[in-house]
């Protein structure tokens, strides 16, 4: 045993170490990226690692291991349990042979997702053990007890942190590599009783997961990771209390700090719910306070617990207005939260109101292709009836003013889908979906099939910077390269399309202004399913070196570089423009746009 | 000891390695540390912090509001949005320099840094001002306003750590060929 400062991610990656993983996959996603990059940079010779084409790929691929009697973990996003559904509600029926963990990320607030969704919900609905850390510490070692659970009782399980625990750092004890379990696999036994999936074997083995998971209610009862907390000081034996689990749990302990320290039921099993702890501890309690983030989900357990066992403990929470329905909670405001229902007066902010602040709504970076992408084809439809279909990644910040190229955005690949959905209702409509070359390999494609087969009529844009650039520039199979260091060759977009059957593909480079405006004009006017691949690298990755200046002799003050492309390295002094050298990457599409060629130097593109 | 700090700025401005720094001086010393801090979307140009709490006695890595011993400000703006963390006696070392948000260029609206440090003047009594453009231009570097401003939070004394452990720190955890221009950075500020 020794210490170390670890992400909570890291630490979730290092527990799957120490516990023999012997495969991870994954699709990148915040918050939960970070695990499967710290598997592959810290792994083991035998561990095998890959970024999956998606999350329902890498279900499968993880579930395909586990069958094997591999020790196996597969990393997700909330949004990714969403594609990965299909095949872990059947692996929830079929089971599985070696341990295997379901990393699933949530994101209250929500701080980089479209919706606030609760994963201990879903394990609920696909009748799944589900472990819930509140810290560093408690993911790394409930990682491992999920692979040891999830073997003994041959089911996947679902380990479920939030953002502040994956990206929160603390230092923790984790164990020396002498300490790692070693698990070799058994190799894959065929019985097709047990692994392929009838009517019948559901019904036989839906009857034994549902008396499975009644016997682990009562295990996690009796585990140390579902406890109460007696109350202190004057709150010692008092009937008011509080029931909390993941990181709200931090804020709890911290609230029971400055507000008085309650009473506390600390879930970390919200499934099966340990329901005879809980029922132990509501014996004890006239009301109970709610806290936690997301759905209901304690909430709604205690309320079933005070039913069943004809308690009449009062249970306050979200659906009583107590807690804060949608967000985060924060330690500021569950500590007023619980000040005010024990009656205590709420804590003063006596400072003097500060002047307006600026805004900073996250922007496409200094120099990024995206920019020049949606500027081009903007230009080529100017005066059209048009519809901008976005997608999943940073290019969903081409909504912001004043580029305002953003008309949807819902899920990955979905931009396609609405696209074609305008084209039959409005015919006289120019329909474009936005896409990126990792979302495109990840989700668009059936979306490309079905619209050549179906007749439909829109302009793909392929937005492709060879990167996942959102999540922190992981490979995907455009990329040629995997995550066990291999070169590879690339899959080619181009290919793809045109075996698909898209007769016009053309790959132009954004930044080349005027040929890219050429290029769209031209393109979006042909019939059917066509698509143009703007074709440049990640600023962040690349690091282009060049630098524009600007001519303040030269220089009209007509505001035109500003006001149409909104680059964070252009400002005003009020009277000429200004670039900033620490942000410029010397693109130089503002350059391409003045009217009196003030703007120089930067890429040669025009 | 107990420290609880604030680093706040714009994204891409370094907040992250100098949290790093502090963190790594802490854990040289055994101290628990705890740290949370913006990733994601976020970081494309938006307002972040991160929370760094040292020493025992937390459950949680976030500061709560009137409980923050230091906030260490790459953006003036950024340190008067965190200003309600700052304890009554607490110290803040900030930047200078504004740093104009895309929204500011595009409406014309007006956002100056010497509005901020004002009203950081009236509010906090133990206030260090790092004349950024000054330090930048003296060390000979863009990209180093995490380590001046780290310098000047040791010099302040609210950090808690000592110059050399600061250095340690960074020669422990930054590449070599960046050593000599972080450890002048950190060192501007005598």
């Amino acid at each position: 045993m020794h210490q170390e400062f670890l992400m909570g991610n890291e630490a979730i990656a290092r527990g799957a170490i120490a516990a023999g993983v012997n495969l991870v996959c994954g699709y990148p996603g915040t918050p939960s990226t970070e695990v499967l990059e710290t598997v592959a940079k810290n792994r083991p010779e035998d561990t095998y690692v890959e970024w999956s084409v998606n999350e329902k790929t890498a279900m499968e691929i993880a579930g395909g291991a586990a069958y094997a009697g591999a020790r196996a973990m597969v990393t997700m996003k909330q949004m990714g349990l969403n594609v990965a559904s299909d095949p872990l509600m059947c692996l929830s029926y079929i089971g599985v042979k070696g341990g295997l963990v379901v990393l699933v990320a949530d994101d209250p607030g929500p701080i980089s997702s479209q919706t606030e969704q609760d994963t201990r919900h879903f394990a609920s609905f696909a009748k799944l053990p589900v472990f819930d850390p509140s810290g560093a510490q408690e993911a790394y070692d409930m990682v491992q007890e999920a692979f040891e659970l999830s073997e003994k009782y041959g089911t996947p399980v679902i380990l479920r942190p939030t953002t502040r625990v994956s990206h929160g750092y603390a230092s923790i004890t984790v164990k020396d590599p002498e300490e790692y379990v070693k698990n070799v696999p058994e190799g894959f036994v065929r019985d097709t009783g047990r692994w392929v999936i009838f009517p019948r074997l559901s019904y036989q083995n839906h009857i034994k997961i549902e008396k499975r998971n009644r016997e682990l209610s009562d295990v996690f009862s009796d585990s140390p990771r579902n406890y109460i907390l007696p109350g202190e000081g004057e709150l010692a034996g008092s009937r008011k209390g509080i029931a909390t689990g993941g990181f709200s749990a931090s804020y709890a302990l911290e609230a029971r700090r400055k507000a008085g320290a309650v009473p506390m039921l600390k879930i970390g099993n919200p499934f099966p719910f340990p329901e005879k702890k809980a029922a132990e501890f509501l014996r004890g309690m006239d009301e109970v306070l709610c806290i936690e983030e997301l759905d209901p989900v304690i909430e709604r357990e205690l309320i079933y617990v005070c039913g069943k066992y004809g308690l009449k403990t009062r249970i306050l929470g979200k659906m009583t207005g107590h807690m804060p329905t949608a967000g985060e909670n924060t330690r500021d405001s569950v500590t007023a939260a619980l000040r005010a229902w024990l009656g205590l007066p709420a804590e003063e902010q006596t400072a003097a109101a500060p002047p307006p602040l600026p805004v900073r709504p996250p922007v496409l970076c200094a120099g990024c292709p995206h920019r020049a992408s949606f500027y081009a084809v903007k230009q080529a439809m100017k005066g059209k009836k048009t519809i901008f279909c976005g997608d999943i990644g940073c290019y969903t910040l081409g909504n912001a003013q004043p580029l305002d190229m953003v008309d949807t955005c819902l899920c990955m690949g979905a931009g396609l889908g609405i696209a074609q959905a305008i084209d039959h209702l409005e015919p006289d409509t120019s329909c474009f979906a936005f896409v990126g070359d990792s979302t495109f390999f990840a989700s668009a494609i059936p979306g490309v099939v079905n619209a050549v087969y179906n007749q439909a009529s829109f302009t793909l844009v392929v937005l492709d910077n060879s990167t996942t650039a959102m999540t922190g520039h992981q490979p995907h199979p455009g990329t040629g390269r995997t995550m066990m260091g291999q070169i590879v060759d690339r899959v080619s977009i181009e290919k793809v399309l045109e075996g698909i059957g898209v007769e016009t593909v053309e790959t132009v480079d954004p930044l080349d202004h005027a040929k890219a405006v050429e290029t769209v004009k031209r393109t979006a006017e042909k019939p059917g399913v066509k698509a143009i691949i703007f074709c440049s690298p990640c600023v962040v990755l690349a690091k282009p070196q060049g630098r524009v200046t600007i001519d303040a002799e030269k220089c009209i003050g007509c505001r035109k570089c500003i006001r149409e492309i909104g680059c964070p390295a252009l400002s005003f002094d009020g009277k000429k423009a200004a670039v900033d050298p620490a942000q410029c990457t010397g693109c130089s599409l503002c350059s391409q746009l003045c009217p009196v060629k003030a703007i120089s130097g930067g890429e040669a593109h025009a | 000891m107990r420290k609880d700090i604030i680093l706040c700025g714009v994204g891409g401005q370094g907040t992250v390695l100098a949290s790093r720094l502090i963190s790594a001086a802490a854990m040289a010393r055994e101290l628990p540390v705890m740290s949370a801090e913006t990733i994601g979307m976020a970081q494309r140009g938006g307002s972040v912090f991160s929370h760094l709490r040292i020493g025992g006695d937390a459950d949680c890595p976030m500061i709560a509001k009137g409980e923050a011993d230091l906030i260490l400000g790459f953006e003036p703006g950024e340190a008067v949005r965190m200003l309600p963390y700052l304890k009554p006696e607490g110290q803040v070392v900030v930047s200078s320099r504004a740093v104009m948000p895309v929204t500011a260029a595009l409406s014309g609206a007006d956002y100056r840094a010497e509005t901020m440090l004002d009203y950081l003047k009236a509010q906090v009594r133990n206030l260090v001002i790092v004349p950024t453009e000054k330090a930048l231009a003296e060390v000979g570097s863009a990209k180093v306003l995490n380590l001046i401003l780290l310098g000047a939070a040791v010099r302040s004394g609210a950090l808690g750590f000592s110059e050399e452990e600061m250095r340690q720190a960074v020669l422990t955890r930054i590449p070599a060929k960046f050593h000599e221009l972080n450890l002048r950075a950190l060192e501007w500020a005598k």
